[in-house]
């Protein structure tokens, strides 16, 4: 499991950079990210190495932000990997509320999943022998 | 018929400031007695009904404020025991709390006399269809315009607010003559029939009696220019009844009627009388009111009082058109609305600041309010529609407390303005 932070932000010119101005001057470097997108404000989430660096200078920063569980699955980078999993997740029930996905040098390719009953696709997962367990750096 | 009560309505004014005399020392004998809320002010005060000699003494008399309405919620206020009360109206209060006011038979009867004499003053006749937008329910206009219509023999159509298709449909099948709604509203209808097909200047509608918000002589024009009728300005608040005085077919000033209501303009800061002519806020006692009368009540409303006799014959002083509020009160499609509601509900939402901004602004002649407020740092968000669901349950929260709809937008924290000293949260873009 890996802690992934959402960041409220305004849909106005600007907002993202001073988003990503804090982490900058914190020396924070992104492994994922993604804007969920709803008209007048977005959602913007993402994994970083330093984690509780990044909360707390967002937080301090003024922005609205939430750090939430979310797990991770690290697949060889090949056809087919995400219909896999996504099917297996679907056979047990497990509701998918949201997936993104990123590459980096480091690890394989890795999917993060927000899904709504996170013990039983924890599960699924460990026992397709894909779940992330390491760090994230 | 040019008068509905035309001995008192043209009686010399040295006439009825006797009648205004006797009145006033007979209520101040009447709430001393019966009413909890004045006797224990009174005697605050040192006052006695004694004091109380000519009309120069009312200046002796404290002033009646909303706060002690709220203080005295429900029955605190009433002079009368609840078995003489025949009725109820109340308005939204600031912290859930509603303004109650309570009226006995009597009560009833010289509210609509008032609304009677104003009808007949501005034209309305018994041949009159009268299409009544305004709210039926707690809200004082419907009910107040309904029997006020059927008393002078005219026609109520009592439509009540919304539904603006129908309206039109109704107007235009029954041949409406008059129509009693809020200045915005019958912009908003003429607009909304040109898309139905239908030429308000081609109906039968005659002349309209605006009121329950501000408005301003340009409005007044637009109006007339828009939909071809005579457009006519009526004033009154639940405390005092409900809808009171209109204009007369002079179209200038508002006839307060002496013999029920003695009126003075004070200036909200000093509580001193400004002089003939110039603005101040309106102060009203109630002279006829039996269940709830009221003594110096602060109505916030400011506007210039006028006693020279009008050129329709009637001796009774005019207030002219209310030029705004003395207190933070707005009024948003007719409903009044005191920021510190807006406030109160916030302050209950723990995902939300204390900073907020208030916005208003008229689109397609009708009002609408935004509430800005920051997140607070307890909000927890991952998806967007958790964003949506916070602001629906705050509007919900509103719609509650308000009785209209406001729209939230949830903005960043940090972004709102800050004030030091009094804060101006409202921004009004509204042309009224």
């Amino acid at each position: 499991m890996i802690k992934q932070i959402s960041v409220f932000v305004e849909n106005k010119p600007g907002r993202l950079a001073a988003i990503t101005e804090v982490l900058y001057k914190k020396g924070i470097n992104l492994r994922a990210f993604m804007i969920a997108d709803a008209g007048d404000f977005g959602i913007v989430r993402m994994v970083v190495d330093k984690t509780e660096e990044a909360f707390n200078a967002l937080k301090s920063a003024g922005f609205a932000v939430t750090l939430n569980d979310v797990l991770a699955v690290e697949v060889e980078d090949k056809p087919g990997e995400l219909y896999r999993i996504s099917k297996a997740l679907g056979e047990e029930g497990v509701n998918i509320e949201y997936v993104y996905a990123f590459t980096s040098e480091k690890h394989k390719a890795l999917i993060i999943f927000r899904v709504g009953e996170l013990a039983k696709a924890k599960a699924v997962l460990e026992k397709l022998g894909v779940l992330f367990k390491g760090k994230i750096e | 018929m040019m008068f509905w009560s035309p001995a008192i309505e043209r009686m010399p004014m040295e006439e009825l400031r006797q009648i205004q005399e006797k009145k006033l020392k007979a209520l101040v004998r009447n709430v001393y007695e019966y009413s909890p809320f004045y006797k224990r002010k009174f005697r605050e005060l040192g006052i006695h009904p004694t004091d109380i000699q000519s009309l120069e003494d009312l200046k002796k008399l404290p002033f009646t404020k909303k706060q002690d309405l709220r203080d005295n919620y429900p029955f605190g206020m009433f002079a009368v025991p609840l078995s003489q009360i025949v009725r109820f109206h109340a308005s939204s209060g600031t912290t859930g709390k509603p303004t109650l006011v309570g009226y006995t038979e009597d009560d009833i009867r010289v509210w609509v006399e008032s609304l009677c004499r104003g009808f007949v003053s501005c034209g309305v006749t018994n041949e009159d269809i009268m299409q009544i937008a305004y709210g039926y329910g707690l809200f004082t206009g419907g009910l107040g315009f309904h029997y006020a219509a059927e008393k002078i023999g005219a026609t109520a159509l009592p439509v009540s607010a919304g539904n603006t298709e129908r309206q039109i449909n109704l107007m235009k099948d029954l041949g409406v003559t008059v129509i009693a709604c809020t200045p915005s509203y019958i912009l908003y209808m003429a607009e909304y029939a040109e898309k139905m097909g239908i030429n308000i200047r081609e109906t039968d509608l005659r002349m309209g009696i605006f009121g329950a918000e501000p408005w301003s002589e340009e409005t007044r024009r637009r109006i007339e220019d828009k939909t071809g009728i005579t457009a006519y300005d009526v004033y009154g608040t639940s405390e005092l009844s409900g809808p009171l005085f209109t204009e007369c077919i002079e179209k200038n000033g508002l006839h307060v009627w002496a013999d029920h209501f003695l009126i003075e303009v004070i200036d909200p800061k000093t509580g001193e009388n400004v002089g003939e002519g110039e603005k101040g806020e309106l102060v009203v006692t109630t002279l006829s009111k039996e269940a709830m009368p009221l003594i110096r009540w602060r109505t916030g409303d400011i506007t210039i009082m006028e006693t020279e006799k009008c050129n329709c014959g009637r001796t009774h002083p005019r207030i002219m058109r209310i030029l705004g509020r003395s207190d933070d009160m707005l009024i948003v499609r007719g409903v009044n609305v005191f920021p510190s509601q807006i406030e109160h509900v916030l302050m209950q939402i723990p995902e939300v600041s204390e900073h907020y901004m208030i916005i208003l602004d008229r689109k397609e002649e009708l009002d609408e309010m935004t509430v800005q407020v920051e997140l607070s740092d307890k909000v927890s968000i991952d998806k967007p529609v958790d964003v949506l669901n916070l602001a629906r349950k705050i509007e919900e929260k509103l719609k509650i407390i308000l009785g209209i709809s406001a729209k939230v937008e949830l903005v960043n924290p940090g972004t709102l303005q800050r004030f030091e000293g009094k804060a101006k949260r409202v921004i009004d873009k509204r042309r009224i």
